[in-house]
């Protein structure tokens, strides 16, 4: 009976219950989209992020103190290096899978044709095979993904596994120009060191300085400078936590935290606790955090995530006030049929038991509904602002459920209220 | 022994005296038709009968219970179990058909029982219109379908607010032939009508006037 007195509402309230059931799919299909996104949101922010260049650099450690102490210009600096060996221990410390990518850098002055040319070696794709206490860490790494944004806009990357040898060279688009250089040319650069004949594999625009650089491998770099096997600084691209107050007290001096607050900061993938483990693997490093990349990161995903918690409160407060106007009218224009169910015997337990039923049920189909078109909002909103797919979780369907829930039975209250006060007396004898 | 009794009833609306000192005395199996101009407080009357309003002043015993003092909740228990309602306007719920409007009142009094329920409407000759909804039946038949549903509980009283309201004389008739049956078979009825015809079939005739009681008589013309 109380099947086919719920059947035959939806029947006559199609229109109605169809609203509430939209209603509730709008709302359910942004919560959905956007708890999505902000589950994973973390990951593509910090993948977003990393490709505006690396967030942690490595340097020698007198180096370091100079130029904090004396604030020094780089060019003063006596030349420092630290050996290539030292690389490989990226790979060994805590948080080794957090760092995503690494690259040596060795800069040296030097001409090209009689004009002064700036070169850095680097890794490009880099194939480390480090070994350890028995244990072989291996990663390929290197300035193809530090540079992401670089756009190829003659020939190709510099690919260190499928070349022969190691003379070859990336050059900016603004240094291309100046020295009428084209993907495929060979040319002559020297320095006190030496001269290296090397070809061009690609020329990029970057929109930076680097546009007026040369970039060679770390090896011909090395020969240039007279400083084989050694680099002068690394750039490190990590995935890190956003700084909190114990990140920003322990950035001050790991030492004044308390045991426990130290493991917690140790094992957490803050930035200061990935320089120091850096520090602690590579003793005669300094490792700092390139700080305005690095926080802003932090920043950015609190306040993307902030934004996304605003936009799913406020589709779910316009959805409760949406059924909330639904419902009631419902009521209301059922009232005669309410009261008569009243006049005959029914509790007021009853009746909302029975008008709830009705609303959830609607309720939950929207929710079915939106949550699908949630998942379609949530991959737009990944291809088109983090360029990847975004995972759904469980936890989501589970959580859309309850807040569907609530939404619903919250919008149902003035409902209810009235369906308390209904009076079957004045209802039926109502008018006469 | 006396199946109801309003001792001293006032209903109050603002400074309207809707229902003013009323008393009055129902027996078991009696069949009465309460009579009187509009606003004269014959609904008010109802509702108070039915437990769905409570009098300001008074009290109303039934089956020898004081039953002004219940909560709400008592009240719609007790109306559920010794009342069956009949209306004006029939107030059947539209998306049911005939024999599951009838079975509403059992689903809120106890169980539904659809073989009962079919039984109620062959009692107002409505069988074979059980799978009708009320949208396909006529006034009249509709009319019939809320008295088997104020029947299927079977009620101490029956309580019918303008019954005859909304129906041509052939319809009429139908009804108050209901009405008798159910007299014979020993069911209390109160009527509340305006229309004399359907007043004089009544045992007893009340009359209202300004919420006091005009007059309270037999009527003399009643047939067995
Ligand atoms: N809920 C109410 N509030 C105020 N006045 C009411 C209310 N119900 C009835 N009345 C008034 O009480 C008087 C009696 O009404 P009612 O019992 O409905 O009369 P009848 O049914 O005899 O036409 C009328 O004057 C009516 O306007
Ligand atoms: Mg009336």
């Amino acid at each position: 009976m109380f099947f086919r007195m719920i059947t035959g509402a939806f029947r006559r309230q199609w229109k109605k219950m169809l609203m509430i059931a939209m209603t509730v799919a709008l709302g359910a299909s942004i919560a959905t989209a956007m708890l999505n996104v902000m589950l994973s949101v973390g990951d593509k922010i910090n993948e977003e992020l990393k490709a505006y260049g690396s967030n942690i650099t490595v340097v020698p450690r007198s180096e370091a103190v100079i130029s904090h102490l004396y604030d020094v210009d780089e060019t003063e600096e006596q030349a420092e290096y630290l050996p290539e060996e030292t690389l490989g221990e990226f790979l060994t410390i805590f948080w080794a899978n957090n760092i995503v990518d690494f690259t040596p850098l060795l800069d040296t002055p030097a001409t090209v044709n009689g004009q002064e040319v700036p070169v850095v070696g680097a890794w490009f794709d880099h194939h480390l095979a480090f070994v350890k206490k028995g244990t072989t860490y291996e990663r390929n790494t290197g300035i193809i993904n530090l540079r992401s944004w670089w756009d190829i806009t003659d020939g190709t990357w510099l690919d260190e596994a499928k070349l022969k040898g190691d003379r070859y060279a990336m050059v900016g688009q603004k240094l291309a120009a100046t020295l009428s250089l084209k993907a495929g040319d060979t040319f002559t650069v020297a320095t006190d060191h030496g001269t290296e004949t090397l070809t061009v594999t690609g020329i990029f625009e970057s929109g930076d300085d680097e546009e007026g650089m040369l970039f060679t491998t770390l090896s011909t770099a090395q020969r240039l400078t007279g400083a084989e096997g050694q680099y002068k600084k690394a750039e490190v691209s990590a995935i890190t936590s956003p700084d909190d107050e114990l990140a920003v007290k322990a950035a001050k001096n790991p030492d004044l935290l308390t045991g426990d607050e130290y493991d917690l900061w140790y094992c957490t993938a803050y930035v200061s606790s990935i320089c120091f483990q850096i520090q602690e693997a590579i003793p005669q490093a300094s490792a700092s955090a390139v700080r305005q990349i690095a926080d802003s990161e932090g920043k950015i995903l609190e306040k993307t995530e902030l934004l996304m918690a605003l936009i799913t409160l406020m589709s779910l407060i316009g959805a409760t006030l949406g059924i909330s106007n639904l419902v009631t009218s419902g009521v209301m224009e059922r009232s005669a049929e309410l009261a008569l169910m009243k006049a005959v015997g029914a509790k007021n337990g009853q009746i909302t038991r029975l008008i709830l039923t009705e609303i959830i049920l609607t309720a939950l189909v929207g929710a079915a509904v939106g949550y699908f078109m949630g998942y379609a909002f949530a991959q737009i909103i990944g291809q088109r602002v983090f360029s990847s797919s975004i995972e759904m979780s469980g936890m989501v369907a589970f959580l859309v459920t309850i807040l569907v829930i609530a939404v619903t039975l919250v919008g149902s209250l003035p409902a209810v209220r009235m369906i308390l006060r209904l009076r079957p007396s004045e209802v039926l004898h109502g008018g006469h | 022994m006396s199946l109801l009794e309003l001792k001293d009833i006032s209903k109050i609306y603002g400074n309207l005296h809707a229902l003013d000192h009323v008393n009055l005395t129902v027996d078991q199996g009696e069949w009465i038709a309460i009579m009187g101009p509009s606003g004269s407080g014959k609904s008010t009357m109802m509702n108070i009968i039915s437990c769905m309003d409570k009098p300001t002043t008074g009290q109303v015993i039934f089956d020898g219970r004081d039953i002004t003092k219940d909560s709400r909740r008592k009240l719609t228990e007790f109306h559920r179990d010794k009342i069956g309602l009949v209306f004006q306007q029939f107030h059947l719920i539209n998306y049911l058909n005939a024999v599951e409007n009838v079975m509403v009142a059992q689903y809120y009094h106890s169980m539904p029982d659809e073989k009962e329920a079919l039984e109620a409407l062959e009692r107002v000759g409505l069988k074979d219109r059980a799978k009708h909804l009320p949208s396909q039946l006529s006034g009249g038949e509709q009319q019939r379908v809320c008295i088997a549903r104020a029947l299927i509980n079977s009620p101490s009283l029956i309580l019918a607010d303008e019954p005859t309201g909304n129906l041509d004389e052939a319809n009429e008739n139908i009804v108050l032939d209901l009405f008798r049956q159910l007299h014979k078979e020993g069911t209390s009825l109160i009527v509340v009508t305006h229309d004399p015809e359907v007043g004089e079939v009544a045992q007893r005739i009340v009359r209202l006037e300004h919420g006091k009681i005009a007059s309270d008589k037999k009527n003399e013309q009643f047939a067995e």
